[in-house]
């Protein structure tokens, strides 16, 4: 193996600076004292208090797991079933289209997928609000998902199916009981996948939402285009430690499948 | 079983992905009115096929022809390229020499340099857009930095210019740019480094003639990954950009919302899809070319 050279050292350490300062920088400063977010007036927790008497804030927040949960859970079915489609199915008429439709959203510009989004609800005559955040965000997180989960299925010995349904199990058995167990890690991330990009998400939800919901992101926009508040440094804190807590969980426990797996799989090694 | 399998999500795609497509080309045109949903014609099922061929009649490509007689929208476009081209190229600057880095280092350092990059994905990018506004801004930390050092007597206008909005592409955007590269150098095989250093090629242009060729797939990818969205681009250019700073996802986003002019949003909407048709074939080319050389 090379050793790392100076240059190598000097670039990882720039890069990293660059990704994660201005994170660091918010943080800090979000236990400033001061109401001037860029003069440092000594340490408190004041802003904190602040944001979780924020009834505004509170409200969002609930409105916006709401929606990430629903339809996390939603594009998480649609996706696993088109990632079986793709990768199982085999040819049907449409395919071409059916994986157009599963790539498209990835790349669209949210202003368009808003809008056309915004355009079909109004022409259907629907109320807008959680239920159609809940449509959005799945239609877009489904294709997410549906990508994290065929690269799994696609990786996975298929003989295992196959010695299933030979054994004498229906395919819906042979798809709970060998090909879910299998592809669960990757199901789980695509889950996690599709509620953090749910959370996150501030461009559709402000076209497809109406005035009975405003998730967290459009309320953050709408003070957050008046200047920086020491308010939004400490929710964005908030936020930024609640899902590095969910990544880290999820990939400790990823890690431990893993390694069991691979344990399960020597024993079995052995035995045979 | 099967069929239903393939139905489901196929006409889900078809109900929330295809139709509104057809819905915007549709209102795009339609004329702009004061009324509920703001423009005509509206199709009148209960008029049957006359009423169709009323509907029909009625619409036209008035809202096109306007948005090229109109300089605001087609330098909006052009200028949307501008910065997408730009800060493709700065963000390739930016992200090559950290994945080059990542991928020379001792392996037991790759798995979590991964996770730190990856790790900025899942984390709000309204937040990482908004994280740049206290450091670019005029009594910004940058500003007191530099004016602490002594390297400037006068506070830089950073925040509010296109400076600010290449800064905030680049920042939030890098991590697409450093995964495919990083996956490129990846699997390059380093003794064929050694071997043209071997041949009397100098470090540089091994790198130029070795290195940078078999990474190039990376390279197409990333900056395809970032040019991409960048065009649609409308939280940074709004938080971070001036009011000179063009970009067609903001014109798309007040003609929408502050000018209530349906007709014209739809229309934006049409042509900018027509523009990235072009890169979107392209990059999925790329990808298909990639997958059937793994094979």
């Amino acid at each position: 193996m090379r050793r790392m050279t100076w240059f190598n050292v000097t670039s990882l350490t720039f890069g990293f600076a660059f990704l994660y300062l201005p994170m660091v920088i918010l943080i800090i400063f979000s236990f400033n004292e001061s109401k001037l977010v860029t003069v440092w007036a000594g340490f408190s927790t004041k802003w904190y208090g602040e944001v979780l008497r924020n009834t505004a804030f509170l409200d969002a927040a609930w409105v916006t797991v709401k929606v990430a949960f629903l339809s996390s859970c939603l594009a998480t079915i649609l996706g696993t079933m088109t990632a079986i489609v793709m990768v199982r199915a085999g040819r049907f008429r449409g395919r071409t289209l059916f994986s157009g439709m599963i790539y498209a959203p990835m790349v669209m510009p949210e202003v368009i997928t808003g809008l056309s989004l915004l355009l079909l609800f109004i022409s259907l005559g629907m109320d807008r609000g959680v239920f159609t955040i809940v449509l959005a965000h799945t239609t877009f997180a489904m294709c997410y998902v549906s990508v994290v989960v065929s690269s799994r299925l696609v990786s996975f010995d298929q003989s295992l199916e196959e010695a299933a349904l030979d054994l004498g199990c229906s395919p819906v058995q042979a798809f709970r009981l060998v090909t879910l167990p299998i592809i669960a890690p990757a199901v789980i991330s695509g889950w996690l996948l599709a509620f953090t990009l749910s959370l996150d998400d501030l461009v559709i939800a402000s076209f497809t939402s109406g005035p009975s919901a405003t998730t967290l992101p459009m309320k953050i926009w709408s003070s957050v285009r008046l200047g920086v508040s020491p308010e939004i440094n400490a929710l964005s804190t908030i936020m930024i430690l609640v899902v590095a807590i969910g990544v880290i969980t999820a990939s400790l426990i990823n890690k431990r499948n893993v390694m069991r797996q691979r344990r399960e799989e020597e024993a079995a090694d052995k035995l045979a | 079983m099967r069929r239903l399998l393939i139905a489901i999500p196929y006409l889900w795609l078809l109900a929330l992905f295809i139709v509104p497509f057809v819905i915007v080309f549709k209102i795009s045109l339609s004329d702009l009115a004061v009324a509920i949903p703001p423009y005509t014609p509206t199709l009148d099922i209960a008029e049957g096929w006359a009423g169709f061929k009323a509907f029909l009649a009625e619409l036209d490509f008035e809202n096109y022809i306007w948005l090229t007689e109109d300089a605001l929208y087609w330098k909006a476009y052009l200028s949307s390229l501008k910065i997408a081209v730009i800060s493709t190229l700065l963000t390739l600057l930016v992200g090559y020499p950290i994945a080059y880095g990542m991928a020379r280092a001792p392996e037991e350092w790759r798995a979590m340099l991964f996770m730190l990059v990856i790790l900025p994905f899942w984390t709000s990018f309204l937040i990482r857009v908004y994280s740049w506004m206290g450091i670019l801004s005029q009594e910004g930390y940058l500003n007191q930095v530099l004016l602490w050092i002594g390297v400037i007597n006068e506070p830089l206008v950073i925040l509010n210019t296109n400076i600010a909005v290449y800064i905030g592409i680049v920042y939030t955007y890098l991590p697409f740019m450093i995964l495919p590269i990083y996956a490129a150098l990846e699997k390059l095989d380093i003794s064929l480094l050694e071997a043209a250093e071997d041949l009397g090629c100098s470090r540089f242009s091994a790198f130029w003639l070795v290195t940078i060729p078999l990474s190039k797939q990376g390279i197409i990818a990333g900056s395809f990954l970032v040019f991409i969205p960048t065009i649609g681009e409308f939280v940074i250019p709004s938080l971070l950009g001036g009011s000179r700073t063009l970009m067609i996802g903001k014109v798309l986003w007040e003609e929408f919302f502050s000018n209530r002019d349906w007709p014209v949003a739809s229309a934006v909407a049409v042509v900018l899809l027509l523009i990235l048709i072009i890169p979107i074939v392209l990059f999925q080319r790329n990808e298909q070319k990639q997958r059937e050389a793994d094979q």
